[in-house]
């Protein structure tokens, strides 16, 4: 994933909470931070589901499930946002979302409920974020005491063969 | 009607509507290359079809439309409303003339010549001619109409600053309806209905669903053996397969329907163009599904069109080249593997690589230096750019740089690859390779690294269980994994075959060296036509399965050709055993295509030239190593001194109950060593009575390489053939043929070499070893080698029109032997007055008599080298006396 994809995609999440439109997010946790993906773009919720382990596919794949007769790519992440991965034995929730015609899960540690949190809270991506959260973060909200990164699925999928 | 032309008119049809919608897209955002692309091929689709229909009225205004979409696209002409709405009039005259043809048959008579003058003045960007508004087509209330006519007014700058966009905006829902009803109701009127591709596709999912819950049932079923479910489970398994069976039928075409318009198209060409073509088609009947089918056809349709334009020469060009009048496009189709083949070649002069890289730079798309270090197949392949054509005009058959681009879009869409090669003065071919996405298969299912695989059963030859060489308990025979300086191969009855193990493949980790179980498993997988073995864990049951194209991110790895659910509901990968065979670099897929008699001409004429050929390398009386084919090897023994005996003073051993001689390449045996190195070459044909086995003992093995083999220094010494680079070393490539006489017939003559005289000859033998052995030794004598394994293959060039200039033939094959085939040669056809040598093992007077009468030329015995030079010469320099003819 080089910078220059980066720069070329629009942003979707932030206009449309620019706009004034408050925003459903489905709340997770990954290494305890809080995150938001947009409800809407959200398929199912998955418990722990076993997991076929893709030989020679990219790092952040997990392997693929059996979603009802389809088949999702699991996507870790953990490994995604370059966080160290959970201790063995961890249970982990997916998140399974659509993108041209493909399922995806994303592999995360817990998931929780739904906000809609107001659009005032919503802030554009501090500078200092790392590079490794900016690149998937479509801004943030200040919710009571705590953060919830916004996750950008485009580019969380924008997974190019070389990892 | 013509069923061309109802073809014609739903796919016209089809093309209209979405130029109603794009058209207007692109005068909202006339900076979308994209659509303003998908409305150039959309209008060249149109001419094009309209060319070869013969509907003149038609092919000329799209022309024209044509014309002035070329403009934009070049960025000559800026997008604006009064072009578009001077399109969109055309558009609507063009489907003004399609009605009227679908309702009549033919073409209303008509003159578009103002509107023409009016597409043609807009595509030259100047005034507006005084042309009548728009000759307003039929008597229909068309919107559209209306719109074109502001277009004449005389405003002299047609790139006003933001015309108004609103204005045009209504009349593409208007015109639709008006131009979809007709066709609706006009043809398709019989047995047939025309149902929407994702409705059958919807099917097609719920039935693969079916298909597995199915499989989940019966394996419940197994376990619990309840008879009360056990019948109907039984009976619904049977509708379930039945269904299934139906629903992939609805879908499957024979890629023949695609290839029907060819004929016609080559035909109307070749007067076109004044070139003579010939078509040749294969595997018509190749099955495939239909959404692919559908579209790879015009990509199909472009390229025998452009083999047409620019591959195949002018008939004075091609007799100056040596080559006949008539030049050949040949299609072929196939399956291999979870794939479909098609292959598009012609036999004319092959891409300009200095064309096509002097254009490229012309064009921006890479610069020189970027040119400097490509390969010539990298350079060809930007015949595929968008906007590229090297048609230096550009005609009404091809060359508007529409056709490559359109094509490759088209195959990958359906997640295809497209290949190309070729070959100055003898051709170019295109391979297009397209998976099988849909197809319900019978797959293996194998286990490594703990992790569970599916290979697809059609490519499974065989399971075998292998112990290693240093198990004793192993019976003679049985098959045994070895190691050729550490590469494992295995032996299995007289073959050596190439081993991968797919726990280090995949790197899996953990695996095979489990030390209970000194033994693999192995599946001999077939990878076009040669064997592969494949090392597993274990090997479980077969299930059917429905293969799922992988993720798009996952695309990269060749090595699975889809993924699957099991009956249990768990994931699993199918493993690709050709992209398996490719990611080792074991047999190129062009080798074994090379060897199918359905390929095209200009790969076989090549079956000695450039492929590629598993070597292996050893070293015998001296340092220099040297090479012989490993299919030629049939074993790789070491034997005991103690085990070599000379009654006659010449050693031999006994080896499977038989006499082997040993023949030292280095000339005498160093009875020093304790074990001899020894290649067993074998010709065993238990059928024809043939069984034959000698060793030639060398100093050391050393290494197993792929490599292309060209002999580029003729031999020095008797009993090789010449010397190869091969991995960077020059290494004198055996002659086999000399070490076997020296074996069996203890005489040797060295002759004068004959002189290279490029002859073309084939070599018909259904022994591979015959083949391997004949085709270096020939070659090496200045001869143009083809060889096949059966005489209906030989039989198939024939048909091809592909000339020789003299026939080998084996006397005692399976099926038709070479008295029938000579019969057939001599009866009709242009070999008919060929010399044909027959090969024979045995040779009676009264076999000779029958072979001479049955039409052989000349007889000549099996590994007598020097006679078959000697009679090749002969026949090749005087002629038969039938021949006077030719």
């Amino acid at each position: 994933m080089s910078t220059t994809t980066l720069e070329q995609r629009p942003q979707p999440a932030a206009p449309r909470v620019d706009a004034g439109n408050a925003q459903s997010l489905v709340t997770l946790t990954i290494a305890d931070q809080l995150c938001g993906v947009p409800v809407l773009s959200v398929r199912d919720i998955l418990g722990e589901q076993p997991i076929t382990r893709i030989p020679l596919a990219p790092p952040e794949i997990a392997g693929s499930l059996n979603l009802r007769g389809r088949i999702v790519t699991a996507i870790d992440l953990r490994r995604r946002l370059g966080v160290p991965p959970a201790p063995a034995g961890t249970p982990r929730m997916s998140v399974v979302t659509e993108q041209g015609g493909d399922l995806y899960a994303l592999l995360v540690d817990q998931v929780s409920e739904v906000m809609t949190p107001p659009a005032s809270s919503f802030e554009r991506n501090p500078p200092t974020l790392p590079p490794s959260w900016a690149e998937f973060c479509a801004g943030i909200y200040r919710l009571n005491g705590r953060l919830m990164v916004v996750l950008d699925i485009g580019r969380i999928l924008a997974l190019s063969p070389e990892g | 009607m013509d069923d061309l032309l109802v073809e014609f008119l739903t796919e016209t049809n089809e093309n209209l509507a979405e130029l109603d919608v794009a058209l207007v897209r692109l005068e909202r955002t006339p900076d979308d290359g994209q659509t303003l692309s998908l409305i150039f091929r959309l209008v060249h689709t149109i001419k094009g079809t309209c060319g070869f229909l013969g509907l003149p009225r038609l092919e000329k205004l799209a022309h024209a439309a044509e014309n002035v979409l070329g403009r934009v696209r070049d960025g000559v002409l800026p997008v604006t409303a009064d072009l578009i709405s001077t399109v969109l009039a055309a558009i609507d005259q063009i489907k003004v003339i399609v009605n009227a043809l679908g309702a009549t048959g033919a073409e209303p008579s008509g003159d578009d010549a103002g509107l023409i003058a009016l597409l043609d003045a807009v595509s030259e960007n100047r005034g507006q001619p005084a042309a009548a508004p728009v000759a307003v087509p039929a008597p229909t209330p068309d919107p559209v109409a209306a719109v074109a006519a502001p277009v004449p007014d005389p405003e002299p700058d047609p790139a006003p600053v933001a015309k108004p966009v609103a204005k045009p905006i209504p009349e593409p829902e208007a015109a639709k309806p008006s131009a979809a009803e007709p066709v609706a109701d006009a043809p398709n009127s019989g047995q047939t209905i025309r149902v929407g591709v994702d409705v059958l596709e919807d099917l097609m999912t719920l039935v693969s669903e079916l298909v597995l819950t199915r499989n989940q049932l019966l394996q419940l079923a197994r376990s619990q053996e309840s008879a009360s479910f056990s019948v109907p489970l039984q009976r619904l398994s049977h509708i379930t397969s039945d269904l299934q069976e139906g629903v992939m039928k609805t879908r499957m075409q024979p890629i023949g329907n695609a290839w029907a318009k060819l004929p016609r198209l080559v035909r109307d060409l070749t007067v076109d163009l004044g070139k003579r073509i010939e078509l040749v088609m294969h595997g018509a009947d190749t099955e495939l599904d239909r959404q692919v089918l559908e579209l790879i056809k015009d990509p199909l349709t472009h390229m025998v069109r452009n083999s047409a334009d620019h591959g195949l020469e002018m008939p004075a060009e091609r007799r100056a080249a040596g080559k006949s009048e008539i030049g050949r496009i040949m299609l072929n189709a196939y399956h291999e593997g979870g794939h479909i083949i098609i292959e598009i070649g012609d036999d004319g002069q092959g891409l300009p690589v200095d064309k096509i890289r002097a254009k490229a730079l012309a064009k921006g798309f890479a610069t020189e230096a970027e040119l400097a270090a490509m390969s010539d197949n990298q350079i060809l392949r930007f015949i595929f750019r968008p906007g590229f054509s090297t048609a230096a005009t550009v005609t009404a058959v091809s060359g508007r740089g529409v056709g490559m681009d359109v094509v490759k879009t088209n195959v990958e869409r359906i997640g295809g690859t497209i290949e190309l090669t070729s070959r100055p003065g003898q051709g170019s071919t295109f391979t297009i390779k397209i998976p099988l996405t849909l197809a319900i298969v019978s797959a293996l299912i194998v286990e490594a690294g703990a992790e569970r695989f599916a290979i697809p059963q059609i490519s499974v030859v065989e399971l075998v269980r292998a112990g290693t060489d240093r198990d004793n308990s192993l019976e003679e025979g049985e098959p045994v994994v070895q190691q050729v300086n550490d590469t494992p191969v295995l032996r299995l009855r007289d073959r050596l075959l190439p081993l991968v193990k797919l726990n280090d493949l995949l790197r899996l980790g953990g695996g095979a060296e489990t030390a209970g179980d000194a033994r693999h498993h192995i599946v001999v997988a077939q990878v076009g036509a040669s064997l592969l073995g494949i090392v597993v864990d274990r090997v479980f049951d077969t299930e059917e399965i429905v293969v799922k194209p992988v993720a798009p991110i996952m695309r990269h790895i060749t090595m699975f050709s889809g993924n699957t659910i099991l009956g249990d509901g768990s994931v699993i990968m199918i493993l690709d055993p050709n992209g398996i065979a490719r990611a080792t670099g074991i047999a190129g897929s062009a080798e074994t295509r090379a060897a199918d008699a359905h390929s095209n001409r200009a790969e076989l004429m090549s079956s000695t030239g450039s492929e590629r050929t598993a070597m292996l390398l050893f070293r015998a009386g001296g340092s220099e190593p040297k090479a012989v084919p490993l299919g030629l090897v049939a074993r790789l023994e070491e034997i005991a001194a103690e085990q070599i005996e000379s009654p006659t003073g010449k050693p031999v051993t006994q080896y499977r109950g038989r006499l082997m001689p040993l023949i030292a390449m280095s000339g005498a045996l160093d009875l020093s060593k304790p074990r001899q190195t020894v290649l067993v070459f074998a010709d065993s044909e238990q059928r024809l009575g043939r069984d034959r086995c000698m060793g030639l003992v060398v100093d050391e093995i050393i290494d197993v390489v792929e490599d292309t083999m060209s002999i580029e220094l003729a031999a020095e010494l008797p009993g090789t053939l010449g010397k190869a680079v091969i991995a960077g070393k020059a290494t004198d490539i055996i002659d086999t043929g000399y070490w076997l006489l020296q074996a069996f017939n203890d005489w040797f003559q060295s002759s004068g070499k004959s002189a290279a005289t490029g002859a073309r000859v084939l070599v018909v033998d259904d022994s591979a070893f015959f083949r391997q052995m004949l085709a270096p030794a020939l070659s090496a004598a200045g001869y143009n080698v083809t060889a096949v394994s059966s005489a209906a293959e030989a039989l198939a060039f024939a048909q091809h029109g592909v000339m020789f200039d003299a026939i080998l033939s084996d006397i005692e094959m399976p099926d038709m032997d070479g008295l029938a085939f000579v019969s057939r040669v001599r009866a009709q056809g242009p070999w008919a007055n060929l010399p044909v040598i027959a090969l024979t093992g045995l040779s009676k007077p009264a076999q000779i008599e029958a072979g001479r009468d049955a039409g052989f030329t000349d007889y000549v015995r099996k590994f007598e080298r020097d006679a078959l030079l000697t009679s090749l010469r002969q026949c090749l320099a005087a002629p038969t006396d039938t021949s006077l003819a030719v």
